[in-house]
């Protein structure tokens, strides 16, 4: 008999259908993924399986936990379910815990609110569940807070919660989007310890088809509310069946080819360049300290050289980028476009500005929203000593759309009126319509979906023949960076660490940061000539 | 739209309406004293009744609607025209000693209470619908500087500032250009609300002498004015007093409303 | 935490400095000297110098600055022009009166406010919620003294449950205090309560949203045990905030409601001296009650860092 079994769900809100006729089954010891692009309806499958639904849900067929039916549950039976016999992991660890109660509070409040037991016997029992998921009581005693943990021993924490009862199944959505490659590594190996040790089953929604290649058992792969496919999982990478599947599979290892260039004119120099920041004083009295963000970086980038930066969160590309751009002054080095320094003085230097521009992560916090496209991205002709008026600027806001795979038509419309994607070929056109020397693309492709990102992907090769680009491509995926950039650096803890042609650091990387971030990124099988 | 945005909108319309037909017209003389007529609970030739000289207590709560909207009007204009820049300003160079300076000085006024300024005022300079105006006006500028800060804040971390200065353009020009346009609405919500205050503390002065001064009618003075009369004609302090709720009522309604019509996280719900 | 502390009181002292400058210095523009004030038109020039030294008018405005801090730390706060009595006992008398007001006031709109908020909180959107937002709405749009007026009218005159003002004194006995404040009290504290009830509800309905209050969910909590447990301690910030600043509206309310009520507190004693131009009395008085606002605030600050632990940690 099956752990888990959906039978027939269809569910909706208000107006909104989200899900239609989902059917599937977890065993006991099984680790199913579900996989799917946003809006495909899988957290709204794991939050149907807990019954924490929002308001005006109405939901039709069956979730089969054991012989129950739990979409019949009354809410107090409900409430004895939720922790005891399903746990669940959520996606963002940094607002998950209860900022004012202390870990061992919170572990313990699991086991608390479903047995009749002391305070006592539930802490030493949390300690000894924080102990399971890495969290030793020697270093992270019961009586911290989660402000005090970083964001994947917080997710620790939350898997202790939700394992703290042993349930039969345990829910994770998302559970590592928020986490760099290498606690994103650890964490995957703590849920598939944890789900093996107590023969538990593990459902896990991810939106990354690598992540659970390796892990899953099965996968069950879902689009705008409905499985389109499932099996296990060896069987189904090798004859994927629906075309979406294919897609999907694809777009996630989606390779582009860059046009050679001839690199040999120095466009950026970075020498030496350290930032500091202050950090709060230790006494009243006492002085500030220092933090230093960015420390001795030194690189260059050649006219038409597509550059690679990669490192986790914390590592100083951020705080490298807004030095770059000219936005914060940096306290030792250089840093010269052209010959040119960014910096003069107290003001970033506007002829070097108006030779570099920057695509950012968020599009949709990247534009006014109450401008309309052509006002967005002509913002950067303000650089320019005497813009384009007239006839001369309408051409130049068509050519800049169109080059992006828009319509000139799309002028006149308002940001909110595209989708993620387009947002961000209009942020692309907004970096291209003054021509710079340089692109600063910032985690360009990290918000959007796989199918979205290799659309994207395949915009910037192409402007890469057309425009004749050098880009600074700064990201957190080493998939992404292996194949849009010809060098790569890598950094950590504010130093450049690791240097080289993009492929040779691939294959031979030298410095054990490399290795271990290549290690620890997911991958998927190499299926190339079994699927064709 | 929703009914709360209606409703408050009619009942503030109500009093503006009264207050401008007030300058060409009234019931009566609101100046002219009728003894033999005091006193009068509300009839047909006095809608709402008489006061202890025999005034016509709608033609003065007319004329009071006058002072009333004037000084919270003002009022809430010095708070916008001053607090609006300094909370610009200080988003701007955010983390400055700039910021610092006009943070705690917004701290500052919090810790006098627009009575105790008038007081202070009104010690020095006298009484007076002007000092009321300063008062209450005073106040209201850390209102308005905290929330532009605050809302401004979010704004320059938002990416399409981040855009605005590599496109390089000055904090000035993006202040004005990027961020004021987008605090707009919690502005003109808050505007209400500081206003619906601003009613509130303008009849609180009126009422112990620091406010409008006869012979100009108020709402606080003709409610001081019926203090000692409440025992033998209670509609004396009724009248004026449903006068200052229902205007306050009617402009918080339609705050309330405002904020609900101009957050753009409903209207997405909306459209 | 006892950084935190160090901290907020350094701020607080530098407040209470500056604001103790604003007040001199408006105090020092006022027009007309008190002493001729005193005497009258006709004064010999003799006897007006003799009295601005005893007043210490004669000595510069630094000095008589420092000699007015100073004074008021040691509890000196000068003497009147008028009664030619000591400043500070004029206070505190008053005080007994105006500051039990503002606590009774602050404990009774506490008490009203919490569960009216969390109720309402607790029942979005329903019935319950409905009528008490709509409470709330009216009770923001009364001014407190005309409230009081309508509670004079309806408990003293009509039912004749309570005196119509004036101060029994706590020497016949604390309920007899109680008793006449408790009109005033009441007039006070509704308002500020509907202020607060609204607050306490948007706060509790912030937290709800939370993620943290998912995870309670999913651990097997009821809704109501996850308000409670997770919810209620993580909204009380804002309310906290508001409680502070409603106290200084409740002092200086309390003038206004003291006025309607006869009531012989910090009120009817600044306007007394208002009309007769007693400014070391207005002074001195406006610096305490700026003093208790910025204690309040001082004491909220530390009731953040008890309730949230990431305070505790920051300097």
């Amino acid at each position: 008999m099956n752990l888990l079994s959906v039978q027939n769900l269809t569910l909706s809100i208000y107006t909104f259908d989200i899900l239609r006729d989902v059917s599937f089954n977890i065993d006991a010891g099984e680790i199913v993924a579900i996989t799917g692009e946003s809006g495909s309806g899988k957290s709204m499958t794991a939050l149907a399986a807990m019954q924490l639904l929002p308001q005006g849900t109405r939901t039709s067929g069956r979730i089969m936990l054991g012989d129950d039916d739990i979409t019949t549950f009354t809410e107090a039976e409900l409430c004895a379910m939720r922790g005891n016999d399903i746990g669940m992991v959520f996606q963002e660890p940094m607002t998950a815990l209860n900022p004012v109660k202390t870990i061992g509070d919170q572990v313990a409040e699991t086991i608390l609110i479903h047995e009749r037991t002391t305070k006592t016997d539930a802490m030493n029992r949390a300690a000894d569940t924080l102990e399971r998921v890495g969290l030793p009581q020697s270093k992270f005693p019961l009586s911290r807070f989660p402000h005090e943990l970083s964001g994947g021993q917080r997710q620790r924490v939350v898997i202790a919660m939700a394992i703290a009862l042993r349930p039969r199944l345990l829910i994770a959505d998302e559970p590592t989007t928020a986490l760099d490659v290498t606690t994103q590594a650890q964490i995957l190996t703590l849920l598939t310890k944890l789900a093996r040790e107590d023969g538990m089953g593990l459902m896990m929604i991810t939106h990354d088809l690598a992540v659970v290649a390796d892990m899953a058992d099965r996968i069950i792969v879902m689009r705008n509310g409905e499985v389109v496919e499932q099996g296990e999982t060896k069987s189904l990478l090798h004859n994927m069946q629906h075309p979406y599947t294919r897609m999907l599979f694809n777009a996630s290892s989606h390779t582009v080819t860059l046009p050679d260039t001839a690199a040999e004119t120095p466009l950026l120099q970075v020498t030496g360049v350290s930032r500091d920041y202050r950090t709060p004083r230790k006494t009243l009295f006492g002085r500030p300290g220092q933090f230093r963000a960015v420390n001795n970086v030194s690189f260059s980038l050649n006219r038409g050289e597509r550059l690679g930066l990669v490192g986790e969160s914390g590592c100083g590309k951020s705080t490298l980028t807004r030095a770059l751009l000219g936005l914060e002054p940096v306290q030792h080095g250089t840093i010269t476009l052209n010959g040119e320094p960014v910096f003069t003085g107290n003001s970033p230097n506007l002829s070097v500005r108006r030779c570099m521009q920057v695509v950012f992560q968020d599009p949709y916090g990247s534009f006014n929203p109450r401008h309309h496209v052509a006002r967005l991205i002509t913002e950067p002709f303000h650089l320019l000593p005497d813009p384009p008026q007239g006839a001369a600027r309408k051409r130049a806001i068509d050519e800049a759309l169109v080059a992006v795979g828009l319509t000139p038509a799309d002028a006149d419309k308002y940001i909110h009126e595209f989708s993620g994607g387009q947002r961000q070929r209009i942020a692309i056109a907004r970096a291209l319509i003054i021509r710079p020397d340089l692109i600063v693309f910032d985690e360009a492709v990290s918000a959007l979906d796989v199918s979205v990102r290799a659309q994207i992907l395949d915009l910037l090769a192409e402007l890469c023949t057309t425009y004749d680009l050098s880009y600074l491509f700064i990201s957190h995926d080493l998939s992404v960076v292996r194949t849009i950039t010809d060098r790569v650096l890598v950094m950590k803890a504010g130093e450049i660490v690791e240097q080289g042609q993009t492929e040779t650091v691939f294959t031979t990387p030298q410095h054990p940061y490399t290795k271990s971030l290549i290690e620890a990124a997911p991958v998927l099988p190499d299926l190339k000539g079994q699927t064709a | 739209m929703s009914r709360n945005l209606i409703f408050g909108a009619l009942l503030s319309a109500v009093f503006l309406l009264a207050a401008l037909v007030s300058f060409v017209w009234t019931p009566y003389d609101f100046t002219a004293l009728n003894i033999p007529a005091r006193l009068q609970t509300p009839n047909l030739t006095h809608l709402l009744g008489t006061d202890h000289f025999g005034r016509d207590i709608l033609s003065l709560i007319m004329v009071g609607a006058r002072t009333s909207i004037a000084v919270a009007l003002v009022a809430v204009g010095i708070g916008m025209g001053l607090g609006i820049p300094l909370g610009l300003w200080a988003a701007a160079r955010r983390g400055s000693l700039i910021d610092e300076i006009i943070m705690r000085g917004n701290d500052l006024v919090f810790a006098f209470p627009s009575l105790v300024i008038a007081i202070l005022i009104t010690a020095v300079f006298g009484a007076g619908a002007i000092n009321a105006i300063i008062a209450i006006g005073i106040f209201n500028i850390p209102v308005f500087a905290r929330i532009t800060r605050g809302a401004a804040l979010s704004l320059w971390e938002r990416e399409f500032i981040l855009a605005a200065r590599v496109a390089g353009k000055s904090a000035a020009r993006i202040s004005v250009e990027h961020i004021l346009p987008n605090v707009t609405n919690l502005l003109i919500v808050q505007g209400t609300i500081q206003f619906s205050l601003g009613i509130l503390a303008e009849a609180g002065l009126s009422y112990v002498g620091l406010g409008a001064q006869p012979p100009l009618p108020s709402w606080g003075r003709m409610l001081a004015d019926a203090q000692t009369m409440v025992s033998i004609a209670p509609h004396m302090a009724l009248m004026p007093g449903f006068a200052i709720i229902l205007t306050v009522l009617g402009l918080n309604l339609m705050g309330d409303g405002l904020r609900d019509y101009l957050d753009p996280r409903l209207r997405v719900a909306r459209t | 935490m006892l950084r935190y502390a160090l901290k907020r009181f350094l701020s607080l002292v530098i407040s209470l400095a500056v604001a103790s400058l604003v007040i001199f210095a408006v105090i020092e523009i006022a027009p007309g000297d008190p002493a001729s004030y005193m005497l009258g038109m006709n004064a010999q020039p003799e006897t007006l110098a003799s009295l601005r030294s005893e007043l210490g008018l004669d000595q510069s405005r630094p000095e008589r600055y420092f000699n007015w801090i100073t004074g008021m730390l040691g509890g000196d706060f000068g003497t009147s022009y008028t009664y030619r009595t000591p400043v500070a006992d004029m206070v505190a008398q008053r005080l007994w009166v105006s500051l039990p007001l503002a606590l009774y006031a602050l404990a009774l709109s506490t008490l009203i406010a919490f569960p009216a908020g969390i109720y309402a909180a607790a029942r979005r959107g329903k019935a319950g919620d409905i009528s008490v937002m709509g409470a709330t709405q009216l009770g923001v749009a009364i001014p407190n003294f005309w409230f009081a007026m309508m509670l004079v009218l309806l408990f003293a005159i009509k039912l004749r449950w309570f005196s119509a003002g004036g101060f029994a004194g706590w020497d016949k006995g604390f309920f007899a205090g109680i008793r006449s404040l408790t009109l005033p009290a009441i007039a006070l504290a509704l308002p500020q309560a509907a202020i607060l009830a609204r607050v306490m509800r948007s706060s509790l309905l912030d937290v709800l949203g939370e993620d943290f209050m998912r995870t309670a969910r999913a651990k097997g909590l009821t809704a109501r045990q996850a308000l409670w447990r997770h919810g209620l301690r993580n909204a009380m910030i804002p309310v906290l905030t508001i409680i502070g600043l409603q106290f200084s509206f409740l002092l200086a309310g309390g003038i206004i409601i003291e006025q309607v009520f006869y009531l012989p507190g910090l009120g009817r004693l600044i306007f007394q001296s208002i009309s007769a131009r007693d400014l070391i009395v207005v002074e001195s008085v406006t610096m305490l009650l700026v003093f208790a606002v910025i204690f309040v605030n001082f004491a909220v600050d530390l009731a953040y860092a008890a309730v949230d632990p990431r305070l505790r940690a920051r300097t």
